[in-house]
């Protein structure tokens, strides 16, 4: 079975090639099938592969060799494992319902852009898939990079609008400082071990041959690589601007693909992250930070998805630090609900947006409640997924990923318990102020109110299902023994760190009492975020203080715009204007110059007078004559001659 | 110094004063008759070195028609010392330095060469310059070049006479 | 004679020859110069001529007709030199005929 892996990315692959050669010609239900099947496709084979990992184990499915030069060799070959398996099915599961979704999200576009649209997703997944399936960093890196690719064109989808052009900029070159991290990171392994493949670098043999310096710059560029297609800080900014593209493209980038990337790739690499501890450090704090900073910009956001895609930051930040900690198979289920839920509320967002007509200040939406039956429901529990409430999916990946951080410093605990609790608060803020309550937008948009079509509603009932289920594969050791079926699927990968690894074990009288106060803190959270916004008028008075921070997002933008782009900008325009007009135009202008006046004056000699010519004939003539006999006798005769004379 | 010696050295001496008598006389039919002057002397070095054939056709060709044709084109054209052309002093200066410089190379070339220095040219004796020898050659061995040199002459004569026609 | 003599003699006619059509500007000197030259190569041409033939019959009595094609050659030379005279003859006098002038300077066409 793991022989038909190939056929994951190509169903895609076609998928995009038809769609994208034949956009003009295809009917737009045509795209539509051709584009989702492709990924129903591939979803159905995923869930064959995963069925033949789940009893055969682990294996690499080589395809053909790609690079193949004197001391390195690079196949393209597919690593199959317990890992990718569950990647490929939350990618293409979850893909495939926001590509179902799309059919009908996307459906006023004009159809070659609809068939544009669809080529670009299934590109996307393509190229997410080769991440994921490639079985070492080189392929994992075109796949790095064809994501970084898809998500500025996806991003930059509607490109008649200048904004959404620069938001795909910003995300491109954000993404390529981090690749330039990952790219070092392989050219470092390549350099010390001549080989790029997982199962070759993680060897024991190999792991020996690197020194305790070289393990902890690896994993810190391969982590400056993850900060840059994760969204971790400082690279975080792309990824709130990011939500210029169409709604179903946020939920893929943010919910399912790309930004799961970094965290995949943490995982793939766990074992050299478990020997470098300070690395591990830099990962948890880097993704605490994120976590905490973005739960606190997301508090004031007023468009529905900036608050999302905080919210996206935020929980990445949470994964970041389960890697940090060592809970590798906390993070990795915490990106599998959180693609759920996320998924679910991007898609659920897109569709109140679609009903808006377009409008995403959730100060103008209220009361949706009774008009989006279907959307509140899924909506709300994707809210309390994320939340944290148990027994949501969110509530058991959280809970993982906090106990991990209590038993490594109970300081990772609180403040993770704090953002948790700025979760509750801004989505249920959110959900507030956009279901509950009375309308607050204009009597034509209440007029226009409609639940969504069928296409996208599905897809929002199928994953509020996962949303609150999904949690039950980990479910802790507290509640029920070995009932945690992730981790026993999961354990061949982390092995190594595992054996590794110092285990702490929290007594389990302390994680109920944890468990018990987050749940209640949580609770009432929630109940006072939805009482405080329940009665909700928009006053127009301007923030202030603190709050005016937030939201204007702590002016990072800004931040970074005076610190790097105008310093680079003044630069730049040095160089322009100065360096370039006048050292080097001058200098090529200035050879122009002087062969310009060299020839004028040279050209004087061509007076066209024929005796003048024949006086140079004459004297060529002589030249010749002494350099074809060029030897010390003409000289002695030419002085015997002279001395004659 | 014997007879032969005696007339090489005159007719060489008579040569090189017409020569450079044709360079400087101002007056272009003095020129002319300078050069005629230089192809008698020519002629005299080839009877010198028993060229009879050559030193004939050498007179009759050159020192006689060719030279009357200059004569006539000069006298067509009613030049004289008036309405000659001169270059300035500098080019002039110019020009001799120029062959002197070509001169002294060829010169201390030909001294170089010092296999030279034994040769003998051949003088009163020698019987190939006789027209019954050049005939034989120049009917049997040179015939196909002869009878081109014939098309030559009548395309020289057709390009002539299409230079010059008037218009 | 000594080969060289003749060597010299002709070296010097040639060089008169090249002084003259660097030094005058008239036209029809020009090609006398010319001819000055072709005949100082004549001469050098019949004296080689005459300088093979005494080395020949100086090895081998009977060799009496080494030499003659160099004579043949200079006929030939005087051959062309005559249509080229008449060639040449007829395009001074054109020029003459166009500029009312025999001075090459005149010639400067090949300028700008």
């Amino acid at each position: 079975m793991s022989k038909l892996v190939y056929l994951i990315p190509l169903f895609p692959l076609l998928g995009f090639l038809i769609n994208g050669l034949g956009r003009k010609n295809l009917s737009k239900s045509m795209i539509g099938i051709v584009g989702s099947g492709a990924v129903l496709a591939s979803f159905v084979v995923s869930v064959l592969v995963f069925l033949d990992v789940k009893t055969n184990g682990a294996s690499v499915v080589p395809l053909f060799p790609f690079i193949d030069v004197k001391g390195l060799v690079i196949p393209f070959a597919f690593q199959v494992d317990q890992l990718s398996s569950l990647f490929l099915l939350i990618i293409t599961g979850i893909g495939f319902l926001i590509h179902l979704y799309s059919t009908a999200y996307m459906h006023e576009e004009e159809n070659q852009h609809y068939g544009r649209y669809f080529a670009y997703l299934n590109l996307f997944v393509f190229s997410m898939l080769l991440l994921i399936l490639g079985s070492n960093y080189v392929i994992m890196f075109i796949g790095w990079e064809g994501v970084g690719l898809c998500s500025y064109l996806l991003i930059g989808y509607w490109f008649k609008n200048n904004d959404y052009n620069y938001a795909a900029k910003k995300a491109f070159i954000m993404n390529r400082i981090g690749d330039l991290g990952f790219l070092l990171a392989v050219f470092w392994l390549i350099f010390k071990l001549g080989t790029a493949t997982y199962t070759d670098v993680f060897s024991a043999a190999s792991l020996a041959k690197l020194s305790a310096f070289d393990i902890t710059t690896i994993t810190t560029l391969l982590f400056v690589g993850a900060m840059g297609k994760s969204a971790q800080i400082p690279l975080y900014t792309w990824l709130p601007d990011a939500m210029a593209g169409p709604t179903p493209v946020s939920a893929l980038i943010h919910a399912a693909t790309m930004v799961t990337a970094g965290i995949y790739m943490i995982a793939r690499s766990n074992i050299l992250y478990t020997m470098a501890p300070g690395t591990q450090t830099l990962v948890a704090i880097v993704g605490l930070a994120t976590a905490i900073f973005a739960a606190t910009i997301a508090l004031k956001q007023n468009d529905i998805k900036k608050v999302l895609a905080y919210s996206t930051v935020s929980q990445l930040g949470y994964m970041f630090l389960g890697l940090g900690v060592g809970a590798y198979t906390g993070a990795v289920f915490h990106v599998m609900t959180h693609a759920f839920f996320k998924a679910l509320l991007f898609l659920g967002a897109g569709s109140v947006i679609h009903a808006m007509h377009h409008e995403q200040d959730i100060r103008k939406m209220g009361g949706l409640k009774k008009h989006l039956p279907i959307t509140h429901i899924t909506f709300l529990l994707a809210c309390l997924a994320i939340a944290g409430i148990p027994p949501f999916s969110g509530f058991f990946s959280k809970d993982e990923i906090l106990m991990a951080a209590y038993a490594k410093s109970p300081l990772y605990y609180y403040v993770g318990l704090g953002g948790a609790l700025m979760t509750a608060f801004y989505m249920f803020r959110l959900y507030t102020l956009t279901f509950l309550g009375g309308f607050r937008g204009t009597h034509d948009q209440e007029h226009h109110l409609h639940e969504s079509p069928a296409a996208m509603t599905i897809p929002l009932v199928v994953l509020a299902i996962l949303s609150v289920v999904g949690g039950l594969v980990g479910i802790p050791e507290l509640f029920a023994k070995d009932a945690h079926s992730l981790e026993h699927f999961l354990a061949p990968i982390f092995a190594g760190s595992t054996a590794i690894a110092e285990h702490h074990h929290l007594e389990a009288s302390q994680e109920w009492i944890l468990l018990g106060v987050s749940t209640a803190l949580i609770i009432a959270v929630i109940l006072y975020a939805v009482n405080s916004f329940k009665k909700y008028q928009a006053n127009g008075s301007e923030n202030s203080g603190v709050a005016k921070l937030l939201e204007n997002k702590w002016y990072v933008d800004e931040l970074y715009n005076t610190v790097i782009v105008n310093p680079l900008h003044l630069l730049a325009g040095f160089f322009k204007n100065i360096i370039e007009k006048n050292l080097i135009d001058g200098a090529v202008n200035g050879v122009g110059r002087l062969v310009g006046y060299g020839s004028r004056q040279l050209r004087l000699i061509q007076s066209g007078q024929v005796g003048n010519y024949l006086i140079i004939m004459v004297l060529a003539i002589v030249v010749f004559i002494l350099i074809w006999f060029n030897d010390l006798t003409i000289v002695y005769y030419l002085t015997r001659l002279f001395k004659m004379a | 110094m014997n007879t032969t010696e005696i007339l090489f050295f005159f007719l060489s001496a008579l040569a090189i004063f017409s020569a450079i008598m044709v360079l400087i006389s101002k007056n272009p039919i003095h020129s002319v008759l300078w050069l005629v002057a230089v192809f008698f002397a020519i002629s005299g070095h080839y009877i010198l070195l028993n060229a009879q054939f050559l030193a004939i056709v050498n007179m009759i060709v050159y020192a006689g028609a060719i030279m009357v044709l200059f004569l006539f084109v000069v006298m067509l054209m009613n030049l004289n010392a008036e309405t000659e052309p001169q270059k300035n002093l500098w080019m002039k200066l110019a020009g001799v330095i120029s062959g002197g410089c070509l001169l002294m190379v060829l010169v201390s070339l030909v001294r170089q060469a010092t296999d030279l220095n034994a040769k003998k040219a051949m003088t009163t004796t020698g019987d190939i310059g006789l027209i019954k020898n050049l005939g034989k050659l120049l009917f049997s061995e040179y015939v196909v070049p002869f009878e081109i040199t014939s098309v030559l002459f009548l395309s020289a004569m057709i390009g002539a006479i299409v230079i010059g026609k008037k218009e | 004679m000594p080969i060289q003599y003749y060597i010299y003699l002709s070296l010097v006619l040639f060089s008169i020859g090249i002084i003259g059509v660097l030094t005058r500007r008239n036209a029809i000197i020009v090609f006398m110069c010319i001819e000055l030259m072709l005949n100082s190569v004549n001469l050098l041409l019949v004296a080689f001529s005459k300088m093979h033939l005494a080395f020949a019959t100086a090895n081998d009595k009977l060799a009496t007709t080494v030499g003659t094609d160099g004579q043949l050659f200079v006929f030939f030379i005087m051959v062309v030199a005559a249509a080229e005279v008449s060639v040449g003859l007829a395009i001074i006098v054109m020029l003459y005929r166009n500029t009312h002038s025999v001075d090459i300077n005149f010639l400067n066409r090949l300028k700008n």
